[in-house]
């Protein structure tokens, strides 16, 4: 069990059976009176924020969270199937749960499935993942603004600004946290 | 880990500027007649309050304020003090709280929590002035002017004004300090500065409570753009009401598994022999915040506990 003392940004607790994130915290105490700690927290089911004020006899169950590695199998009318390459043991993530991973879901991937209870709740990708572009106007000649980009589509149909010398084919390595394009792959 | 030179080069003016309001509180003190004294920081019996829990030092405790040794000062015949001095208290980390942080407290015999709360509005006015600051500062976007007369608001009032409940079913819910922080005092002190007065009799802790109005302590917090940076009152002179308010507080704190405080008995003993007086304490390190335009109190001090 957490104490009150021992929230803080960032901590995962259990309240009204929902997994929240502590996203803000402040501690306050106002003239002669009793410590309490301001939280803002998180839904991680939902993603619904609310702020709460606790005070310090209040109690906190820790959620039990816990990360799983597992490959991306198939999508199969809007769900999404993960494999436990060891136990063979099979998952699925709603949309919703994929949210901006679905971006970088290629096939065969391996990403780590975030787990709530032992049910599947979110999914967070690798860092870096590498994605084949698949439309792109073609480079005109003389387009030669140094920093220039131009939007194009990559093979999970995510579309992303890239300077303007990538072509039609060719892959590109993307950080998933930004969401933004880092350089080309060669070969 | 950043190292000191980072550390502490951006905090340069801020610690000048500490500097100059401490060495303006002296001088202000000083012109109106008051003796500097220092009491000692290790003491055998702090004053047991329901929320503030002091640390520990060999078999004494580091004093949480000096308000117990001044007041037998008073009785014993200095009439106005002042003391500049660190104070300590457990668990008390936040934007706004160290455990180790700087008081200022003053005593006025022959004063009560009104004179008390015009002295401490000419005091601000005047470090502000001496110090070159204008006469407003800003905090949260809001521009807070200096110019007296200061607002000034009962806590009944403040409640109807601005909390959702009133102050009684907030005490009977027990609410009373979650209101407080959420719904009151960000509203406080907001174009100028704001006492907020007459606190529940049941916060009155070492005040006295109003001849006319028993309900109430002639207790007083004062409030610059939702910051608290004071608590004053008229003192207690009843030293029998005092050991019952003392019992009562260390029943509370014996339910919390708090430390068990020996009674300051020679406080208590004091107690019949002082006169009539008003005695205030402020936070030296958020009074500088304030006019340093500083979000957090690590801003106003070279070192952060977390920087030793």
């Amino acid at each position: 069990m957490y104490t009150a003392s021992d929230l803080k940004k960032g901590l995962r607790i259990k309240l009204d059976n929902d997994p929240y994130v502590i996203t803000e915290f402040n501690f306050v105490k106002p003239g002669k009176g009793q410590a309490l700690y301001r939280c803002k927290l998180k839904n991680m089911l939902n993603g619904n924020q609310f702020e709460r004020t606790f005070r310090s006899v209040d109690v906190f169950e820790p959620a039990d969270l816990r990360e799983k590695k597992m490959q991306y199998l198939y999508r199969e009318e809007g769900k999404y199937c993960f494999m436990d390459n060891e136990t063979y043991e099979q998952i699925y993530l709603t949309d919703e749960q994929m949210d901006e991973a679905k971006n970088f879901l290629i096939d065969n991937i391996e990403a780590e499935i975030l787990l709530f209870e032992d049910r599947p709740i979110g999914i967070s990708m690798p860092n870096f993942v590498e994605l084949i572009v698949t439309e792109a106007e073609p480079w005109a000649k003389g387009d030669t603004v140094s920093g220039a980009t131009k939007p194009v589509k990559v093979q999970t149909g995510y579309t992303i600004q890239v300077p303007t010398f990538i072509n039609e084919g060719e892959k590109i390595r993307v950080d998933t946290r930004t969401g933004e394009y880092l350089t080309r792959v060669k070969g | 880990m950043p190292d000191d030179s980072f550390m502490l080069a951006r905090k340069r003016s801020n610690l000048q500027l500490r500097a100059r309001l401490i060495q303006n509180i002296r001088l202000f003190f000083i012109a109106n007649n008051f003796l500097e004294v220092e009491t000692p920081i290790r003491v055998p019996a702090p004053a047991p309050e329901e929320h503030i829990e002091a640390l520990t030092a060999g078999d004494w405790f580091l004093q949480t304020s000096p308000e117990l040794c001044l007041k037998r000062m008073l009785a014993a015949g200095y009439p106005r003090l002042f003391q500049i001095e660190k104070c300590f208290r457990a668990g008390e980390r936040g934007a706004l709280h160290l455990p180790e942080f700087t008081m200022l407290e003053w005593y006025v015999a022959g004063f009560d929590y009104q004179q008390l709360m015009a002295q401490c509005e000419e005091m601000i006015v005047s470090v502000a002035a001496a110090a070159g600051m204008d006469n407003s500062v800003e905090r949260q976007g809001q521009k807070i002017n200096f110019a007296p007369p200061w607002e000034m608001i009962t806590v009944h009032e403040a409640f109807k004004k601005h909390a959702p409940l009133t102050t009684e079913d907030a005490l009977a819910q027990d609410r009373f300090d979650e209101i407080m922080v959420e719904f009151i005092e960000p509203r406080l002190g907001q174009k100028k500065p704001t006492f907020l007065y007459d606190y529940p009799a049941k916060f009155a802790s070492l005040a006295k409570l109003k001849h006319s109005d028993p309900s109430v302590a002639e207790r007083f917090e004062l409030y610059i753009g939702g910051l608290e940076l004071a608590n004053g009152f008229s003192e207690l002179t009843d030293a029998t009401q005092q050991r019952r308010r003392f019992a009562e507080a260390a029943k509370i704190r014996a339910a919390k598994g708090w430390a068990d405080y020996p009674l300051p008995e020679k406080f208590l003993h004091a107690l019949e022999s002082l006169p009539n007086s008003a005695g205030i304490a402020l936070g030296i390190d958020r009074l500088v915040m304030l006019f340093a335009g500083a979000a957090s109190i690590d801003d106003v001090i070279a070192f952060p506990p977390e920087a030793l």
